[in-house]
């Protein structure tokens, strides 16, 4: 029996369990994912059971790690579980694999119909009333993650606007690269860093491309693996970095709106009164750490872990990053 | 050594390759790595193209900017970038942002010459 044999029908006692015993796997097919996570569209057969349904995977031998940021998929479960009964629009988890299934760590969970991809959601027709809500819903959504209760989940880390410029400062200097550009962002956002607001649990990766949006706007927040607690301006923040905008820097919020609507809607939903001045430190923070991730990537590549040609390319992005953060330091000094 | 073709010549008839043979017969994962290598194919010619007076006018900024006429680029980069940890340099300083956006503009042109950023640099 073949391998991928061998996992459909593990995946099949599965569902048989959750579905009952004449559920059938009809197919399993990979989407996307890197090495260490995997997502795979699953087709079923069966009275009780949808007709497709999501698998996040981890194979075995690629579970997070206690050092890794990521958190690990049982735990990216548990927190979409939370965010469900806080409101949040979130897929629906319906089973977490265990040891004993023999299918490697992670979770299933419904399908979730929309679009994900960023320049569809910012161009096509078919999503400009959706435009038009993003902001206002984001920012509910963002009042409904931050307001989750994840005081019993160990696993999260602490991490604060200042505890990011560490780390990304330690990957960037042992890629051994010279960008004085960086060098020049890190210092004056150390300098310039504001006063923490009091901790909140943070999605950590709020942007297109992580959520699911439909002609209706946001139908689910997707992507947990690094969630933290943190500064609730870090979500807004990232959501406004340029590299996240698409093209459509005119359009500060992700290329689709402006701040200010979703801002509006999250302090009407209980989160802290936020102006747009509040996001800038959190928006060049982004710029900064999605530069030194992309040197990260490229040193995948360097390495030999990772031969790809696109691995590779992400080395040449890192240039964009550096104009974006000298187009904002700019504004700093006339400011 | 021969030059004819000459290596920017040799990487247009890989990307003319890669773009009008082989994209077209691809599909999935394959089709969109065959994307990325015809815009890193783009990405070599250009710096090919400019990769000499772009390193030149770096070196001339440099050394005007750190007050060393005989530096060399890249011990004048570490020395730029000791001086903005120490705090010596700083976004107020005279001629910094000018020298580093110059720095990423042309940079950026190589790189990503659609990108939104460059735009907005270019504008100021």
């Amino acid at each position: 029996m073949s391998d991928k044999q061998e996992f459909d029908n593990r995946l099949q006692a599965v569902l048989r369990r959750v579905y009952g015993e004449q559920t059938v796997l009809a197919s399993a097919n990979r989407l996307s994912g890197g090495a260490s996570q995997e997502t795979w569209l699953l087709t079923v057969k069966g009275q009780s059971a949808p007709e497709s349904l999501i698998l996040r995977r981890a194979p075995p031998g690629m579970e997070a790690t206690e050092e890794s940021r990521a958190l690990g998929l049982p735990n990216e479960a548990k927190l979409i579980r939370k965010a469900h009964a806080a409101g949040v629009a979130v897929p629906e988890v319906v089973y977490v694999l265990e040891p004993e299934d023999g299918a490697g760590e992670g979770f299933i969970m419904s399908r979730v119909e929309g679009e994900t991809i960023a320049r569809r959601i910012l161009r096509d027709e078919e999503y400009a009333e959706a435009r038009k809500r993003l902001p206002a819903q984001c920012g509910r959504a963002l009042a409904g993650i931050h307001r989750i209760d994840a005081s019993d989940m160990p696993r999260l880390r602490l991490s604060t606007g200042l505890e990011q410029i560490d780390h990304y400062e330690a990957t960037y200097q042992e890629t051994g690269a010279c960008r004085p550009i960086f060098d020049l962002a890190i210092s004056w956002l150390r300098d310039n860093a504001p006063k923490p607001l009091e901790p909140v649990l943070v999605h950590g990766d709020f942007r297109l491309g992580n959520i699911m949006v439909d002609e209706n706007g946001l139908a689910a927040v997707l992507d947990w693996e690094i969630a933290h607690f943190g500064d609730p301006r870090e979500d807004v923040g990232w959501m406004c970095t340029n590299s996240w905008r698409f093209g459509q820097s005119e359009n500060r919020l992700g290329g689709f709106g402006d701040v200010e609507p979703l801002l509006e809607a999250y302090a009407e939903a209980g989160g802290p009164e936020l102006s747009p001045r509040d996001i800038d430190w959190w928006d060049m923070l982004g710029s900064m750490k999605w530069g030194i991730m992309c040197m990260g990537m490229y040193e995948t590549f360097r390495s030999g872990a990772d031969a790809s040609v696109e691995r590779a390319a992400i080395g040449r992005r890192v240039s964009e990053t550096e104009i974006d953060l000298i187009n904002l330091l700019e504004g700093q000094r006339h400011a | 050594m021969h030059n004819q073709p000459t290596v920017s010549e040799l990487v247009q008839a890989v990307k003319n390759f890669v773009d009008h043979s082989a994209m077209p017969e691809l599909k999935g994962r394959a089709a969109f790595h065959a994307r990325v290598a015809s815009n890193v194919l783009a990405t070599i010619l250009r710096d090919l193209e400019s990769r000499e007076e772009n390193d030149a006018a770096e070196l001339e900024r440099l050394r005007s900017l750190l007050g060393e006429p005989d530096g060399k680029r890249e011990d004048l980069n570490e020395t730029l970038r000791r001086k903005i940890r120490a705090g010596e340099l700083t976004i107020q300083s005279d001629g910094l942002i000018e020298h580093l956006k110059k720095t990423a503009i042309a940079q950026v042109q190589v790189d990503q010459p659609k990108y939104s950023g460059l735009k907005a640099a270019l504008k100021e």
